[in-house]
């Protein structure tokens, strides 16, 4: 059964990354924004619930980055290195499970992550909120506790997913720096994707504003998952717009996945 | 490291820390030592707004809370400075960097615009940067009504120019949600300027609004009360003085002459409990050098 294959090497993928002590980043994200709620009251002029909030949400997508990033790249690559890709291979689990094995316990070890997070970064929200006197609170525009941060969170988990994703792709044939430094490329150069669009505003040369639009739509588009900035003002974002985002991120990870199991499919490991 | 001798190891470990620290202090007390100071607040490595906002990828708004810490930390510590000729000249370029990065971080414009307007050099001296700061707003959110209740405030207050403040608060007075007083005072500001009555009423709705949804505005509107106060005051006490002269035919030498004539009981002090100051050849009161509240506003003729 694929689903059982496929869940087994998840489950063993999250086990091995608590082993490893990657859930030890939950700590530091506890004990930045304690320490950060505490002092920034001092620093900025009324503005600590603002500030906290942005800090948060910052947080919590470069922590899930981080790990996305760093251990997505690993995941092929140690087994290949350590050879035990061989004993693996040799047990009645086809490549393909094996590759969306190790993409689900990531997952699963960044959702955890995220959503402890998340719990954490609330329950510093609730403190504020609780800290605040009734009369002042009144006055804020968006509550402490406002629910729009859950519709950030959620589009900042779709796209660490599809940032797992590609490093485990790259990881499936080049070395972990590589694959580390093509994952952070493609991140940075997806959220300038609204400049690649508008290239012909700057450029006179009709191929290179061909090749600049056909990046545009080819390349991971990683500025659409971000709403911090409305989550943080309480702004409506419409349901319509993470449905469809949300997709886009799964559809581009199914592509992602895809071409990572037919690369790793195709390697010889002798 | 022997891994059978922890104590050791922790020993060690405490004696090669404590060489760290020790290096650090004798570089605290050498300065030979300490690397060259370049000062970092004078440097703005990045100056267009755009750049910086790319620059940021998706967190411009934890980089927009960082230039506004900067720019919170450069007034405080220009203000507090006591070196001759001190600058604010990076406050206008890192609150438009945080403005640009968090187009609606409303504080950063309205705080803002109170840090440029302030005269120097308590503050910057550049009403007109605080008007462009929160034009930029009111560009950004044109319904908020608080944006050009401050714009008129800056004409009224720091430019003394009462036509465009009157213009400004009836604007304001127009918008959404505004509240009901700003349209009389349009009209008040208009017909009679910068007089004391008017400025008071001013400082009152200010007091009256931080109360409910600018608490960091509310130290500003009592310290200018009291200013206003002051100089109601000092006005009284000068009455008092013209009357002593009236009936004794000379002007009173020390405040203890007012008090043994009865004119006064006692040393007339200001809101901020610091006595007043006399002088005895032109019988003018005036505020202490020392008294927190100095120097007072210059009123003008509307």
């Amino acid at each position: 059964m694929t689903f059982r294959v496929i869940g087994r090497v998840a489950v063993n993928v999250f086990k091995e990354s608590v082993r490893d002590k990657v859930l030890y980043n939950l700590v530091v994200f506890a004990v930045l924004l304690i320490a950060a709620s505490f002092l920034i009251g001092q620093l900025t002029a009324g503005q600590d619930v603002k500030i906290i909030k942005d800090l948060g949400l910052a947080a919590i997508s470069i922590f899930g980055l981080l790990i996305a990033v760093f251990i997505g790249i690993g995941l092929v690559w140690k087994e290949v290195e350590k050879r035990s890709i061989y004993v693996i291979l040799s047990k009645p689990i086809r490549r393909h499970e094996f590759v969306l094995g190790k993409y689900a316990g990531l997952v699963l070890t960044l959702t955890v992550n995220v959503v402890v997070m998340t719990a954490a970064f609330y329950g510093v929200l609730a403190v504020m909120h609780w800290k605040t006197d009734p009369a002042i609170r009144a006055a804020w525009s968006v509550s402490a506790l406002d629910p729009h941060l859950l519709v950030a969170v959620l589009l900042i988990l779709v796209e660490l997913m599809l940032v797992t994703g590609i490093a485990l792709f790259f990881s499936t044939f080049s070395s972990p720096f590589l694959s580390a430094v093509l994952t952070l490329g493609l991140w940075v150069i997806g959220h300038f994707n609204a400049d690649l669009r508008n290239f012909d505003q700057v450029l006179a040369s009709k191929p290179a504003i061909w090749l600049a639009r056909g990046l545009y739509y080819v390349l991971p588009n990683f500025s659409a998952f971000d709403v911090k900035a409305q989550a943080v003002y309480g702004l409506p974002v419409a349901p319509g717009y993470v449905a469809f985002t949300s997709a886009y991120g799964v559809l581009y990870l199914a592509f992602v996945l895809g071409a990572a199991v037919t690369v790793f499919a195709r390697r010889d490991f002798k | 490291m022997h891994p059978g001798r922890p104590v050791l190891a922790i020993v060690v470990l405490l004696v090669l820390l404590g060489g760290a620290v020790g290096l650090q202090a004798v570089r605290e007390r050498r300065p030979d030592l300490t690397p060259p100071q370049v000062s970092q607040s004078s440097l703005l490595y990045i100056r267009s707004g755009s750049v910086l906002q790319r620059a940021a990828l998706s967190y411009d708004g934890l980089v927009a809370d960082l230039y506004w810490i900067r720019a919170l930390q450069h007034f405080g510590r220009t203000k507090l400075s006591t070196r001759e000729g001190k600058q604010y000249d990076r406050l206008y370029p890192l609150l438009d960097l945080t403005t640009t990065l968090d187009p609606r971080f409303d504080i950063a414009y309205r705080f803002g615009a109170v840090f440029l307007a302030e005269a120097y050099p308590g503050g910057a001296g550049r009403p007109d940067d605080a008007i462009a700061l929160l034009r930029k707003g009111l560009a950004q959110q044109p319904a908020k009504w608080q944006f050009a209740q401050d714009i008129g405030f800056v004409h009224y207050w720091w430019k003394h120019d009462y036509t465009e403040a009157a213009a400004w608060f009836r604007k304001a007075g127009q918008m959404p949600g505004a509240p009901n007083w700003l349209e009389p005072l349009a009209a008040v500001t208009l017909a009679r300027g910068g007089n004391r009555a008017s400025s008071r009423r001013l400082w009152q709705e200010v007091l009256a609004t931080a109360r409910v949804d600018a608490e960091w505005l509310r130290p500003q509107a009592e310290f200018r009360l009291a200013q206003l106060d002051a100089m109601d005051q000092i006005a009284a006490i000068e009455r008092v003085i013209a009357a002593y002269r009236a009936r004794v035919g000379d002007q009173p030498s020390t405040w203890a002459d007012l008090i043994r004539t009865g004119f006064l009981r006692g040393v007339p002090r200001d809101p901020s409990g610091t006595p007043y100051a006399m002088n005895p050849y032109w019988g003018t009161v005036t505020l202490q050098p020392d008294s927190p509240l100095a120097p007072l506003p210059v009123e003008q003729a509307p």
